[in-house]
């Protein structure tokens, strides 16, 4: 599913540390994997990569069989389609209601209208937000705005869904809710990643745990916790 | 493709970008306007060109009796020089098209007849006009050839050119068109200036949806679609009315008010607004879309 294969990654603007150093690491099918380490490890750097919104400076990212680099600029949309995205700032329109929100995922990569009126609710179903269609994100809780981001990531059931620190901006029995609704999408066959900061999520979930260190991997543990120390 | 969905974000895009919008519509209608107009001014030049170099003569005066040129050192024209001169037009045909002898009775008649209405009329006599040959020439521009054989001889006392002084003329306005397209492309330049800032705008304003359309895996033609498509009606509405205008300067300038004045010229006619029109639409849309694409390719990367 994803392979960094040594990947250094160094950017223009601070090329006095690398932001990710020699990064070698697998990610098979189905995993559900933490991403943790402190402010400034790597972990969103990582997160890109996979994306392609950065380029390695050295080494080489497979994603879904593909090496990134050999990926021509306008493969890169067919590839982002088969990949969802949430981040911890929800990232959704102001002016559309939730149903747009969502459907405008479907509608920016030419899907006909008779399949958005039929897989918006279906998503919506899975992510709980049935009966707020209607709503703007201004009229919903923060627990809410990132279901309806997590519904436009998974509206497209990918193979692989990128989550960067979802639950960084909401309190502790939110996220909980955020983090059921993820491992559901898990077990719906979708591989996920994400990074956090939680270490009660962490603890709890008990799932692979990749730390990074200034850019090194410093532990990758199945059935992981937090951190050894805290 | 989803035309209801573009259709509704380049609505959307254009509302709230309106006096940025407006502003392209504006210079791109001036602009375009100059643009037009010089093109017209030159089409007029070349109507006037074909209707009056069509008309024009060679003249050739003959010496008379006062007649002061070295030429005519030998005083008035004697009859076999007279004869030579138009056996020797003869000789030169077919670009010598025509030739008509004006003798010194009919250009004082012809004299008369131009300024009847000028005191002037009364001061000159019969003798004071010279008998002279008209040339119509089949190429007018071939002047040389006629003056370079007759200038000079003896019983010639000067051949004249209507065309060069026509071709001053023309010059002018032709010099008039030429600024008028001088700033007409600065103008241009200034509207594809206006495009390029205005696309930064718009791509800097919709970042957010420009940014989540790049996550769900759209194209990059569908994330620019909206834009070019905006630029593209900005710059199509402002040639419309540099259209507009242009036909109304056509309709009302040229036809009700200029040709009805000056009778003895001809106007240009629908047939050449007919050819500017469309160009000029090309013009600014063309300009707009590639304005617009070169910008967003570099704001709107994958
Ligand atoms: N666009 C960028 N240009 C230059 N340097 C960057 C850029 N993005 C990140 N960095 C640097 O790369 C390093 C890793 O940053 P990254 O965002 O990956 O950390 P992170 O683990 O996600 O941190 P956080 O937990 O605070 O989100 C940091 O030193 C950061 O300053
Ligand atoms: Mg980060």
């Amino acid at each position: 599913m994803i392979l960094f294969d040594h990947v250094t990654k160094v950017y223009a603007s601070s090329q006095a540390r690398p932001a990710l150093d020699d990064v070698s690491l697998e990610i098979e099918k189905g995993e559900f994997i933490f991403l943790v380490g402190p402010s400034g490890s790597g972990k969103s750097t990582f997160l890109r990569l996979v994306l392609r919104e950065e380029r390695p400076t050295r080494g080489q990212v497979w994603v879904l069989g593909k090496e990134l680099n050999r990926l021509s600029n306008w493969k890169i949309p067919a590839m982002r389609r088969q990949i969802g995205t949430v981040f911890q700032d929800f990232r959704l329109l102001p002016n559309k209601t939730v149903f747009e929100n969502v459907a405008f995922a479907l509608e920016v990569i030419g899907k006909p209208s008779s399949h958005i009126k039929k897989v918006v609710p279906e998503v919506l179903e899975v992510v709980g937000l049935e009966g707020k269609e209607g709503r703007r994100p201004d009229e919903l809780s923060g627990g809410e705005q990132q279901r309806v981001a997590i519904a436009r990531a998974f509206v497209n059931r990918p193979m692989l869904l990128i989550a960067d620190e979802p639950t960084g901006n909401l309190d502790p029995g939110t996220s909980i809710g955020i983090m059921k609704l993820l491992d559901r999408i898990n077990k719906l066959g979708t591989t996920v990643v994400m990074s956090t900061h939680d270490s009660q999520i962490v603890d709890q979930m008990r799932r692979r745990v990749i730390e990074l260190e200034a850019g090194h991997v410093v532990r990758d543990q199945s059935r992981g916790v937090y951190g050894y120390a805290r | 493709m989803r035309a209801t969905f573009v259709a509704s974000e380049v609505g959307t895009g254009l509302r709230r970008n309106l006096t940025m919008t407006l502003a392209v519509i504006i210079t791109v209608a001036v602009s375009l306007g100059l643009f037009g107009a010089s093109l017209l001014v030159r089409a007029q030049v070349s109507t006037m060109k074909d209707f009056w170099y069509d008309k024009v003569e060679v003249s050739i005066f003959l010496c008379s009796k006062g007649s002061d040129t070295p030429s005519c050192a030998g005083g008035a024209v004697t009859n076999a020089q007279r004869d030579q001169i138009e056996a020797d037009l003869e000789s030169l045909r077919p670009l010598v098209e025509d030739i008509y002898y004006e003798s010194k009775a009919e250009a004082y008649a012809r004299f008369q007849e131009q300024f009847k209405n000028s005191p002037i009329v009364d001061n000159v006599t019969e003798n004071a006009l010279p008998e002279s040959f008209r040339v119509k020439l089949s190429d007018p521009t071939k002047y040389d050839v006629v003056a370079s054989a007759f200038a000079g001889r003896p019983g010639i006392e000067q051949v004249n050119d209507q065309r060069q002084i026509l071709d001053k003329f023309f010059r002018l306005l032709g010099g008039l068109q030429l600024i008028a397209l001088l700033i007409a492309m600065s103008m241009l330049i200034v509207t594809v200036l206006l495009i390029v800032n205005t696309m930064r705008v718009a791509a800097f304003s919709r970042r957010r949806e420009t940014s989540i359309m790049r996550l769900v895996g759209a194209s990059n033609f569908y994330i620019q679609l909206p834009f070019l498509l905006e630029a593209a009606l900005a710059a199509g509405l402002g040639a419309l009315l540099a259209i507009g205008t242009l036909i109304a300067s056509k309709a009302i300038l040229i036809d009700q008010v200029l040709a009805p004045s000056f009778q003895f010229t001809a106007f240009v006619g629908w047939d050449a607004v007919a050819g500017i029109a469309p160009l000029m639409l090309l013009t600014g849309v063309g300009l707009a879309g590639l304005a617009a694409f070169f910008t967003l390719r570099k704001y709107l990367r994958v």
